[in-house]
């Protein structure tokens, strides 16, 4: 893997964490998992309440809570009354929420200093 | 942990009404079980076979179901001491045994139990519940029930596992279920099987985790992976098994020689799957902690789930209630060409104005461009300039009538939109009721489960 370009000084959320996401009657939730112990650690500042919902503002989240999950490194995101009605009531395509997993990993955080530790290739070294 | 600890092997064949029919046979011949589970019943599935038990009283199950206990006959005479747990008895367990028995007995199993748990099901008694007091307030806003009462279509409460425990008590090989939490098919044949206090909470949240990853089938085993690469294959992907053990831990894992994988990646994005506060994961048997749940790779497609904690399981009980709320229909079509994004954009504006001349204000309408990003409306980055897109649209109206003179406005688009419309045939719009969610809740104590058993013979005669 390529270290980021430092002209941005960003990275991609998807460089050191996976997701999945699914639907919540009209809420969608989407879990956000790190590579790394280094990873989580930056998450915790790095990927907010905030921040999730500024992300996710086209689809006018009423509120977003963030849960952790530090026995696996994650953090759950509850995204409120975001699917236009939920699953039935829905005129979506993706009336359950099944892509905004693979959307947020899209996502641009500043660029950590200890960016090395925390991508999946270096998750594979630890023991996790 | 010693080596004699007891385990018992309980494999997930089934995520949804609709899984792949092959998979329980596969999981089944291969996965050395003890247990079969099923799980086929999502949000809205009840009202569907409420509705399916309205026109015929016999129906109202999983058709699913008896086709795979036909492609199971084999194997159920080869392995007697497996044993399946299903709710796909939906909104008719006592339907379901009868055309299960029906198939057992001419499969040379006439003598096999069959047990039909029931007790779930509210839609008959919901003005006496009513009368007594629950007013089936919204779980997430509050709302009472009121008017929409009149358009219930149906309700159910969420069983846990003690009437699968009763059953598997009284002999049954299979167990079929209504409406029963999915994560307490799995926690039903651990209670059978280690004999777990009621209130221990500690090893039912164990089970109940385990529960909870093997529900969705294939989800936990490689399939919608996002870690997913092309090396990873998946056409004969594995169907999900754990290893339980007496202390409440689990090992989840699938049969050898099966495509996909079980790895700290593909576990820990099923133990985030559409939950909400990880240290509340209700169930009628358990209020589980998943918070602190760990992952540990003990070998091949191996992975340890353990640190799971327990709370006593809550005083009422989840209703899954649905109720009629009128009429949608989307139709697709093939824009291509220079600027096709912006024509289909036309395209289904100008549909919707054809509606609106024809004298029909629709309720909702929804246009989407599929290829320029609208999956993730306003989300999705860098789709580019696309040489073809699928114009979808969509409608909802409270009349039926309104909706299908909507699905006829697709047809004409091909000869009198933009140029580059194609693929009428593709995916025709057709009128859908909508039965729309209402979670609630209601006493415990109104809710009695009810557990029927008998052999194939019995329950045909």
């Amino acid at each position: 893997m390529n270290k980021p370009s430092t002209a941005t000084s960003t990275i991609r959320l998807g460089e050191i964490a996976h997701a999945r996401s699914g639907d919540k009657g009209n809420h969608a939730n989407v879990g956000v998992i790190a590579y790394t112990a280094a990873g989580y650690e930056f998450l915790e500042r790095a990927l907010t309440e905030t921040r999730v919902a500024e992300f996710f503002l086209p689809l006018r989240p009423r509120g977003v809570e963030r849960f952790a999950l530090p026995g696996i490194g994650a953090y759950n995101f509850l995204l409120h009354d975001v699917l236009a009605g939920g699953a039935s009531r829905s005129l979506r395509i993706d009336n359950q929420g099944k892509t905004l997993g693979l959307a947020i990993l899209e996502m641009e955080l500043p660029w950590p200093a200890n960016w090395d530790a925390m991508t999946a290739d270096a998750g594979q070294m630890e023991d996790r | 942990m010693g080596n004699s600890m007891r385990t018992v092997r309980i494999g997930n064949g089934a995520g949804f009404w609709g899984d792949n029919l092959d998979a329980p046979r596969l999981l089944a011949e291969a996965g050395r079980l003890d247990y079969l589970t099923l799980e086929y019943l999502a949000e809205l599935t009840m009202s569907i076979l409420a509705h399916q038990r309205s026109r015929d009283v016999e129906t109202g199950y999983v058709g699913d179901f008896p086709t795979v206990v036909e492609s199971l006959l084999p194997t159920l005479r080869s392995q007697p001491e497996l044993r399946i747990v299903t709710n796909a008895g939906g909104m008719n367990p006592a339907g379901c045994a009868r055309r299960v028995a029906e198939i057992l007995a001419v499969g040379d199993l006439a003598d096999m139990r069959i047990a039909a748990v029931s007790g779930d099901d509210l839609t008959a008694a919901i003005d006496e519940h009513l009368a007594a007091g629950e007013v089936f307030s919204h779980l997430e806003t509050g709302q009472p029930l009121g008017d929409l009462r009149e358009r219930v279509v149906s309700a159910n409460a969420y069983l846990g596992a003690a009437g699968i425990v009763e059953a598997l008590a009284n002999d049954a090989r299979v167990v079929i279920t209504g409406r029963v939490a999915d994560a307490s098919l799995v926690l039903g044949p651990a209670l059978h099987e280690f004999g777990w206090d009621q209130n221990d909470w500690q090893r039912l949240a164990g089970a109940t985790v385990a529960g909870h990853l093997v529900e969705c089938g294939a989800q936990l085993t490689g399939g919608m992976n996002s870690t997913w690469t092309s090396e990873t294959p998946l056409a004969n992907l594995g169907y999900p098994i754990a290893e339980l053990s007496e202390d409440g831990t689990a090992i989840v894992t699938k049969a050898d020689e099966t495509d996909g994988r079980v790895t700290c990646e593909t576990v820990s994005e099923q133990l985030i799957y559409e939950i909400g506060d990880p240290a509340h994961y209700l169930t009628p048997d358990v209020d589980a902690d998943f918070s602190q749940v760990a992952l540990e790779e003990v070998g091949p497609d191996r992975v340890r789930v353990s640190g799971a904690q327990g709370n006593p399981a809550p005083e009422r009980l989840k209703v899954s209630l649905a109720y009629s709320d009128g009429w949608k229909a989307s139709g697709m079509l093939v824009v291509a060409g220079r600027d096709c994004a912006a024509k289909a954009k036309i395209a289904g504006q100008m549909l919707l104005d054809r509606v609106q001349r024809a004298g029909f204000k629709l309720d909702r309408t929804l246009v989407e461009c599929l290829g320029a990003g609208d999956s993730m409306p306003g989300i999705a980055l860098g789709t580019g300039d696309p040489w073809e897109v699928v114009l979808r649209v969509s409608a909802f109206d409270s009349r039926r009538v309104a909706v299908e003179r909507f699905c006829r406005e697709f047809a004409p688009l091909v000869t009198s939109g933009p140029p580059g419309v194609t693929g009428y045939t593709g995916a025709r719009a057709r009128a859908q009721r909508v039965l729309a969610y209402w979670p609630t809740t209601i006493a415990r104590g109104a809710v009695t489960p009810h557990v029927t058993v008998k052999t194939a013979t019995e329950w045909t005669t």
